[in-house]
């Protein structure tokens, strides 16, 4: 019996076969990504329906988009020879037309280089603080880019900038002096004293007294030019910039143990979150010149950076405040261990690492500003949206809508959504150096 | 520091102001408080001397003066003649009308976005991802004023639903409108009103209705105190449920409670619909949501809304598996594992972000401006400001009312938080 | 003047605009240019063109008392306001003269402060409807749907006018004329009602202008002018009588081609020989030029010129001069004299 040969055992191995089609591929992908219950299919089938419908809709418009018009009842002649009814096509002719006010405002169009190389700069400038691999010498430019970028964008005699930073010389130099021959209290005095009185009132003449014995500069153009996209990163850079210094400021004023300064702190800080940004444009509007002695009065564009770099600290001092408030207690310690005093603490051991883990949060307290800067437009400043309405104003390009609104909602869209993406990238490095 | 292994010093120099820590953070503060008693003195002294010089004075007075311009969304009875007081409350109640409304929508859209992003559907969550991207990377403005343009662009007028040719009609058995002047829906009339006002016939030969705020109290109270019925039926439940480990069947009992009370007062009052119809240029009758407040609603819910998507989906990622396996182990129905383990978990994560929001969403309803909504900022803030010069009080009115909103808002959030986080350990 | 010199160094960086003292011509001539408020764009008034040029009708008020101060129509800064700004960067010399299609009513006169100079546009409010609705008058409108601009007098007629007629309407409130066209157009509302200039700016501008009638009531009189702030008389009189200037110089048939001519060789009429100052001082009576008037008129040219080249019958708002021609032509112009 055992050696009755068994016939029906397969001796050799068959050979693979291929899986069932249902089971690999794009059908299997389908199956189990689309149809895997019949919920999903019911939402998978509106999702797709839902695609068509606005594909249906928008797409033949994009697509037979009449990009050489210079008016739009030219457009709309050429639409109507091609023939194919009323309103499907996109009369980008407006962007092409006008797309340089739509970025640079009514800045002289022989000048653009100037913001273009403005930007360049400021990108320079922030790039050791973004990727810490790169050269420590690249902070000189870090340290030079606001004033060169302001002197770069509104022009004039190069003077006034240099004046401006030998202010910060004279406070260097104050600190030195004073920390080694009175004393370390009396140099942050001096320090934050002497440069607020050249400020006030050397820095101007010594400007113009240079300025005068030797013009040099280049032409100066007002902020009234300034317009566009252009304008909407003027505000945003510049007020992220100025806010952060004073953010931090606020934010340890906050966290500190002195009453009077932290309610002083708190007040301002809710004060201003708690308000619409709207109703602070408008306050930079129209009661900012109360508020100033008698005679003096800011151009608009100035009035409404310092209204928006106040509403800014606000938001960066709650960021810094999260980010002090996530460092180890131990870090807090470990300073008291050695000795060093509230500022050095601050400065050596705990700002450091609360900074860097807020640049997430900075970036998309950023992102949110750069997008409010369109609220400009209701105070008369010529931002994107402004720059559009002057444009649907003239006789050309009356009665168009919706190309310049999808123009400047992409625009937007590239820009805040690569900043979002860097900031979701550095939260994810910062997870993962902590870990 | 120092001061500790220094022995105390007697007597009191000058010095000890600032090299004392003991004394130097009180010379800190009041230098503070002088510097900032200054700052203010500063500015007051200012305004005071500009308003001299414009020939102004600082008065309240023209809130009590005829404010002269009409207000189409009025929650409360208004007309021209009424103040610019009035007219201020009547933006008041817009605002928060439609801060209330988007604050609802906007959850319900995140909530459900933020569950679908996680979905295993490839179609969908990728569709939900565009959605969420979109919105947060375009700013605000633009999106009202797209939505504002779609609504007035894409709905029909009212003047195409009418005639024998019409080439519109009504939805719901001619109860809504859609046009592009907002959407026309049925309202409640009562013809035994409490509220003592005038009862008209909304149609001629229909009954004659009334409809006030006393009806509308009374229909609320009866609805909260069957809430509270219901409540107090459910608390019962699972009291029986922990004594006796079987739960009994309630729900036909909250449904009664629910339903019965409030049908009694309806009937009582002679509730009848009153549906909206052609008249002259518009529809007339029923409720009229216009199209400055559903731009509005949309944009801010859809803005919003995917905001409070990703904090959703945050929320949800943050609960880890275990603690549904876990549920698994302990014999919790599938079914109520969501209830009593995950979103009590997840809320903790998810409230404290979704009420700064919901802070936001209100703060950004002041964008009513691009749509002509007849928000605080439009009336008291814009057209009073404008008829009357007064800059200064309007500003500081508008201003106060923001920050009480949201110092409401954010009171409620502070006391959230402490309360959950005594669950913590 | 109160300024310290922090202030100081920022007006040398140009970043601190107008000063607003007693002395509103001083400071104009301090900074080389005039400060003139427009709106943020209306056709055919002001708005700024592909180079970002502004032109219009208010744009050449602004542009001819520029060229009466420092013989140089492109002396002007234009500061966009809304209808929401204008009054405050006027009293906080943020601007030194508006020229925004600005109603002239007794309380923005007295109660803000303000000083109009004059009228350049006498104007009414109108309603634009579409021919289709089949109205007729304006007291047919009982329930319509209105698209008002805010911030504005029309409203506040709007609300008198209905009130008095025992009318109901529906306000629909816009922000600007761009918004309240595209909303008139998509039907959001029955009726467009602003100035009645503007509606027929805003007419011209349809693709089918023929389908839209502007009713026959006119419900309010909305003269339109230029103003400047309360208290410095010497700037009013500057603006008053360049504009005066621009009146009479078409009165008197002086035009922008034959002005060398005429400034040149003196005539024997001597009202024109007073304006182009060949005769007479006054010029120097505002603390200007003599050949100031000359300038302003070269600007653009007189009233009737800026009038025909920006919103007259040979532009596409072809708006007739109706109120607004010569006094001797039956219309309601009529300056002062040269004197």
């Amino acid at each position: 019996m055992s050696d009755t040969p068994v016939t029906y055992v397969r001796k050799e191995m068959l050979g693979q076969k291929a899986p069932p089609t249902s089971e690999v591929g794009p059908v299997r992908w389908v199956r189990e990504n689309l149809f895997s219950s019949p919920m999903n299919a019911i939402l998978t089938i509106l999702s797709l329906y839902v695609v068509y419908v606005v594909v249906s809709h928008v797409g033949p418009w994009l697509v037979n988009g009449i990009w050489d018009a210079d008016s739009l009842t030219e457009c709309r002649e050429i639409i109507a020879a091609t023939g194919d009814g009323h309103h499907s096509a996109a009369c980008f002719g407006v962007i092409s037309a006008r797309w340089h006010q739509l970025v640079f405002g009514y800045y002289p169009s022989e000048l653009y280089w100037r913001p273009v190389l403005a930007l360049v700069v400021f990108l320079v400038g922030i790039a050791p603080v973004m990727f810490p691999s790169l050269p420590r010498k690249l902070y000189i430019v870090t340290m030079a880019a606001p004033l060169l970028c302001f002197w770069l964008l509104w022009g004039g005699s190069i003077w006034l900038p240099i004046a401006i930073a030998l202010g910060f010389a004279v406070g260097v130099v104050a600190h030195k002096l004073l920390d080694t021959h009175v004393s370390s209290l009396a140099a942050i005095i001096g320090a934050i004293v002497l440069p607020l009185i050249y400020w006030l009132y050397i820095c101007g003449p010594l400007a113009g007294g240079l300025a005068s014995i030797i013009p040099l500069g280049i032409e100066f153009v007002p902020s009234r030019s300034f317009g566009g996209f252009m304008l909407s990163i003027v505000i945003g850079l510049s007020a992220i910039v100025i806010s952060l210094p004073l953010g931090i400021l606020l934010a340890l004023a906050r966290r500190s143990d002195l009453f009077i300064i932290k309610t002083c702190a708190v007040v301002f800080i809710e004060v201003i979150r708690g308000i619409p940004l709207i109703v602070w444009l408008f306050t930079a509007q129209l009661l900012l010149n109360y508020f100033l002695p008698p005679g003096s009065s800011f151009d608009l564009t100035l009035r409404v950076i310092i209204m928006v770099t106040l509403f800014a600290a606000a938001y960066i001092a709650e960021v810094i405040r999260g980010g002090l408030a996530a460092l180890p207690k131990g870090q807090y310690e470990g300073a008291d261990s050695l000795g060093l005093n509230y500022w050095q603490s601050m400065q050596l051991i705990v700002l450091p690492q609360a900074l860097k883990i807020s640049i997430p949060g900075i970036v998309n307290t950023f992102i949110g500003l750069f997008k409010d800067t369109t609220l400009v437009v209701f105070i008369g400043l010529f931002d994107p949206l402004g720059i559009a309405s002057a444009i649907r104003a003239t006789t050309e390009w009356n009665g168009i809508y919706w190309e310049l609104f999808l123009f400047i909602g992409i625009m937007f869209f590239i820009s805040c959504f690569s900043m979002g993406r860097y900031s979701l990238y550095l939260e994810k490095k910062l997870q993962r150096e902590h870990r | 520091m120092s001061t500790l292994t220094d022995p105390p010093k007697p007597g009191f120099r000058l010095s000890q102001l600032i090299y004392d820590t003991r004394y130097r953070s009180i010379t800190i503060q009041v230098i503070a408080l002088v510097l900032i008693i200054g700052a203010f003195w500063w500015l007051g002294n200012n305004t005071v001397n500009n308003l001299n010089a414009l020939g102004k004075d600082f008065d309240f007075g023209f809130l009590n003066s005829a404010a002269g311009y009409d207000i189409n969304q009025r929650l409360i009875e208004y007309d021209n003649q009424m103040s610019h007081g009035r007219a201020a409350l009547v933006g008041i109640l817009n605002t928060l009308l439609v801060a209330f409304l988007g604050c609802i929508s906007a959850l319900v859209i995140g909530v459900f976005v933020g569950v679908l992003r996680l979905s295993k559907n490839w179609v969908v969550s990728k569709l939900m991802a565009v959605y969420v991207e979109g919105f947060r990377n375009v700013p605000l403005l633009i999106w009202i004023l797209l939505i504002g343009a779609v609504m007035s662009e894409s709905m029909p007028q009212p003047r195409e639903f009418r005639g024998e040719d019409a080439t519109q009609s009504m939805y719901f058995s001619d109860n809504v409108a859609v046009t592009n002047r907002g959407i026309w829906i049925p309202r409640l009339g009562f013809s035994n009103s409490i509220s003592g006002e005038e009862a008209v016939a909304p149609i001629e030969g229909a009954t004659p209705v009334a409809s006030g705020g006393a009806d509308w109290l009374l229909i609320l109270g009866t609805l909260a105190l069957s809430l509270i019925a219901i409540r107090y039926i459910r608390n019962r439940a699972d009291k029986v449920q922990q004594s006796t480990g079987d739960r009994p069947t309630i729900w036909y009992q909250q449904l009664a409670i629910l339903v019965i009370p409030v049908g009694v007062v309806l009937i009582a009052l002679g509730a009848t619909i009153v549906s909206p119809y052609l008249k002259g240029f518009n529809f007339t009758e029923g409720t009229h949501l216009r199209n400055s407040l559903i731009a509005l609603w949309v944009a801010l819910s859809l803005y919003t809304g995917a905001f409070i998507a990703e904090i959703v989906r945050a929320g949800i990622l943050a609960v880890s598996k275990g603690q549904s396996e876990a549920a698994a182990a302990l014999g919790i129905q599938p079914s109520r594992t969501m209830k009593l383990v995950i979103l009590p978990q997840a809320l903790r994560v998810i409230i404290p972000p979704l009420i700064s929001q919901f802070l936001n969403l209100t703060k950004n309803s002041s964008l009513a401006i691009a749509v002509g909504y007849m928000d605080v900022r439009a009336t008291l803030g814009g057209i009073t400001i404008n008829q009357t010069g007064r800059e200064l009080e309007g500003m500081l009115l508008m201003g106060a009312f923001y920050l009480t909103l949201s110092l409401l808002i954010s009171g409620g959030m502070n006391y959230y938080n402490r309360s959950t986080q005594l669950a913590e350990r | 003047m109160k300024k310290t010199v922090f202030f100081g160094a920022l007006t040398a960086a140009g970043l601190a605009a107008g000063m607003a003292s007693a002395a509103t011509l001083d400071d104009v001539k301090a900074r080389g240019s005039l400060n003139c408020g427009v709106t943020t764009g209306l056709v055919g008034f002001a708005a700024p063109n592909a180079e970002g040029e502004w032109e219009g009708f208010d744009v050449g008020v602004c542009r001819a008392v520029a060229a009466a101060i420092f013989g140089d129509p492109t002396a002007v800064e234009f500061v966009p306001t809304t209808g929401q700004t204008r009054f405050t960067a006027l009293a906080s010399g943020e601007i030194d003269l508006l020229a925004r299609n600005t109603t002239w009513t007794m309380s923005r006169d007295v109660d803000l402060k303000f000083e109009f100079v004059g009228v350049n546009y006498y104007d009414g409010q109108g309603f634009l409807v579409p021919k289709a609705l089949g109205v007729t008058s304006a007291t047919e409108l009982d329930g319509a749907t209105v698209c008002i601009q805010t911030g504005t007098t029309t409203e506040l007629n709007l609300a008198d006018y209905f009130r008095v007629n025992g009318i109901t309407y529906e306000p629909v409130p816009i922000e600007t004329n761009a918004e309240g066209q595209q909303q008139y157009l998509a039907g959001a509302c029955d009726v467009y009602t602003t100035d009645a200039s503007g509606l027929a700016a805003t007419r011209a501008t349809f693709e089918n202008p023929n389908d839209h009638v502007l009713l026959p009531e006119i419900i309010s009189k909305e003269p339109l002018g230029p103003l400047v702030r309360h208290g410095d008389n010497e700037w009013g009189d500057i603006a008053r009588w360049t504009l005066n200037a621009l009146i009479t110089a078409e009165e008197l048939g002086v035009t922008s081609e034959n002005i060398e001519e005429l400034a040149a060789t003196p005539g024997n009429n001597p009202e024109v020989n007073r304006l182009l100052g060949t005769e007479g001082e006054l010029g120097a009576m505002l603390g200007l030029e003599a050949d100031w008037a000359k300038n302003a008129i070269m600007a653009g040219g007189n009233y009737g010129e800026l009038f025909d080249n920006n919103i007259g019958e040979s532009t596409s708002i072809a708006l007739a001069r109706g109120l607004n021609a010569q006094w001797t032509d039956g219309g309601l112009l009529y300056s002062p004299p040269f004197r």
